[in-house]
């Protein structure tokens, strides 16, 4: 189990270690050809700075050797925005007053048929976590609702049991995405007040469910904005590397959200700034060559439209973060402000125009028929 | 004097094959292609829009000297791998398949237990079966026995533009072969191409180098012509290398 190993770790060692490192750990990551997690730690550290355009420069080289010069687009597809945990950075968290709705089987539809329209063929599914309304039953019913709609399906809802992941496998789900938010055990609590979701480690033990499962994605990632963020990408780091070990037959994603203002929420704790989330990126792009990397639509147009230069693999385009957002209301409340508003096809002209091909299509389900 | 090189049922003026993946646009990826020269193609099943969407790869393949050769990229092993066969002959309209098990999405290592495996299946299932494969000698004799039309060896790990990191053992496959041998996978390079086609690979297979190159149509040619050139010297019996001068005869001058 990785909890063996992330408890052989000491947050503020951690963290002291990396604000240590100094510039010539930066050049020596930077040369290297294979970089360890050390190297992770000079490359996401103050002293990498400097070295920002080398950086992307070499995170630009390495992307396209291994993706070619393409970004695969992906639309999120939210069933539910029901919550029985009390998050405090969230806007589904419990006690915010909102009007809670979950999909019916026809409204689930009828969004995923605006998506098509649209083009896509990568959907994440995204829901709060409500088990009485919105369990397993019911994501069960959405994945072999979708699965004959789209190439390829991913879920970001509750940690769930690793039978249940199988079984979701084997109706044709591809990924789930399972951010641990931070990794900083004591103050989580403060994030998490109430509900399952306020569980650490079941939450830090998902990912090994899901390599035992045998699902071929495990996206990762923490929310920037609650502590230190690049000790949490450390820990991140940290997590990945165990699970290539462990499970190497699955793929691995990472995503950076950054913490949105939404309404009656906490601030951020502490703010990366567009330079320090570039310096992020190629980091991780320069210590894992193979490894997704995707940006959401809570990035700005700017951000969004430089970044797929720099080591991004994957977009959300024309997302809505409410249910039934697409086509049944797409009035209600959003979990987060989107900050690129853009339509998918401007999305796509943009990304064309940058020379990159956008891809809708990238997956077929071979098993779920054999 | 003509140099064809046959597989199965086909036969092919040109030694280098290609692949569709990371081009920037599909226009770009036409045009590289008609500039390689190319004849064999390789396509990703689950790339093609099954149900025929308008910006589709395919529509950019119609050129009567090229040939398709569907993947199985994406699979995990024999049983998935036999399934997406039969999905590509259905849909593409060919028995020709490039057969690619690799379960681990890191590097992209083919698994040659699951590959042997679905490679003796989908010969009697009547395909044309190139499988892509470590440069393994003897994996390479094993499928040979199961019927399999070429073997593909990889040169380096794909997409690595590394070169001939396996030279050694390409050698010994080449030698020992029966079938075409296609290095395929970790050709960064023009001089990488002719390297291998110098040591006498039957053909080469370039994908990324092409596709990321600043100018994919210059460099589509670059290969074309370092193919054609490694094959030429390859016809041409290369002069041996020699590590040391060969001045006099010291240990068998007595013999005279
Ligand atoms: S983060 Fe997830 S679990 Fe927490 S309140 Fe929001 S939807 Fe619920």
């Amino acid at each position: 189990m990785f909890k063996d190993e992330f408890e052989k770790y000491d947050w503020d060692e951690v963290q002291s270690s990396i604000y240590a490192k100094t510039a010539a750990d930066v050049e020596r990551a930077l040369h290297k050809t294979r970089r360890d997690i050390e190297d992770f730690k000079a490359l996401i550290s103050p002293a990498a700075a400097p070295y920002l355009e080398q950086m992307a420069q070499l995170s630009h080289r390495i992307t396209q050797k291994r993706f070619g010069k393409t970004i695969q687009l992906y639309a999120p597809l939210y069933l539910s925005n029901e919550c029985q945990n009390i998050c405090n950075y969230c806007g589904f968290s419990f006690d915010n007053k909102l009007k809670r709705r979950t999909l019916s089987s026809i409204e689930i539809l009828q969004e995923a048929e605006y998506l098509k329209k649209e083009g896509f063929e990568h959907v994440l599914l995204v829901t709060g976590e409500a088990n009485k309304t919105v369990g397993v039953d019911y994501l069960q019913k959405a994945v072999q609702l979708l699965s004959p709609h789209f190439a390829n399906l991913s879920i970001e809802v509750q940690p769930l049991e690793e039978a249940e992941y199988k079984m979701l496998a084997d109706d044709g789900l591809y990924a789930v995405l399972v951010y641990q938010e931070t990794y900083h055990k004591d103050n989580y609590k403060l994030y998490h007040t109430k509900g399952k979701k306020s569980n650490f480690d079941y939450r830090l033990d998902t990912p090994d469910r899901l390599g035992n499962a045998g699902v071929h994605k495990i996206g990762l990632g923490v929310l920037i904005g609650l502590e230190d963020w690049r000790t949490d990408n450390f820990f991140t780091a940290l997590h990945v590397n165990y699970l290539e070990r462990n499970f190497w037959q699955t793929k691995y994603s990472i995503s950076f959200p950054r913490l949105r203002p939404a309404t009656g929420l906490i601030e951020p704790k502490v703010v990366i700034s567009d330079k320090e989330l570039v310096q992020l990126i190629c980091a991780w792009r320069i210590f894992n060559e193979e490894i997704e990397l995707s940006i959401s639509t809570r990035e700005n147009e700017v951000f969004r439209n430089h970044i797929i230069q720099l080591g991004a693999t994957t977009m959300s385009a024309g997302s809505k973060t409410n249910p039934g957002g697409y086509a049944v209301e797409p009035e209600s409340l959003e979990q987060f402000e989107i900050d690129d508003s853009r339509s998918v096809a401007e999305v796509k002209q943009m990304i064309e125009g940058k020379g990159y091909k956008a891809v809708w299509k990238d997956w077929e389900q071979f098993a779920s028929f054999g | 004097m003509s140099d064809f090189l046959k597989i199965a049922d086909k036969t092919f003026s040109s030694r280098l094959f290609t692949g569709t993946g990371k081009f920037g646009n599909h226009q770009l990826m036409e045009d590289a292609l008609i500039a390689s020269g190319t004849e064999l193609v390789t396509v990703a099943l689950r790339r093609v829009s099954l149900d025929g969407e308008d910006d589709d790869i395919l529509q950019h393949l119609h050129h009567a000297h090229i040939n398709l050769l569907p993947n199985t990229s994406g699979v995990r092993n024999a049983k998935e791998a036999i399934f997406a066969a039969h999905l590509a002959r259905e849909a593409l309209q060919t028995n020709w398949l490039k057969l690619e098990i690799h379960p681990d999405p890191k590097y992209l290592m083919p698994d040659p237990i699951e590959t042997l495996k679905a490679a003796e299946q989908l010969v009697k299932d009547g395909f044309i079966v190139l499988p892509y494969i470590h440069a393994d000698p003897v994996l390479c004799k094993r499928l040979e026995d199961v019927g399999v039309a070429a073997v593909m060896p990889l040169g380096s790990p794909i997409g690595s533009n590394m070169g001939l990191k396996t030279l050694e053992f390409l050698q010994i496959i080449i030698e020992q072969s029966n079938v075409p041998v296609i290095v395929d996978a970790g050709i960064g390079a023009p001089s990488h191409a002719a390297a291998a086609m110098e040591i006498g690979a039957d053909a080469v297979l370039v994908n990324t180098a092409i596709a990321v190159a600043g100018n994919p149509v210059m460099i589509a040619k670059a290969f074309r012509m370092a193919v054609e050139a490694g094959r030429m010297a390859y016809n041409a019996k290369l002069g041996a290398v020699k590590a040391y001068a060969e001045a006099s005869s010291p240990l068998t001058e007595f013999l005279n």
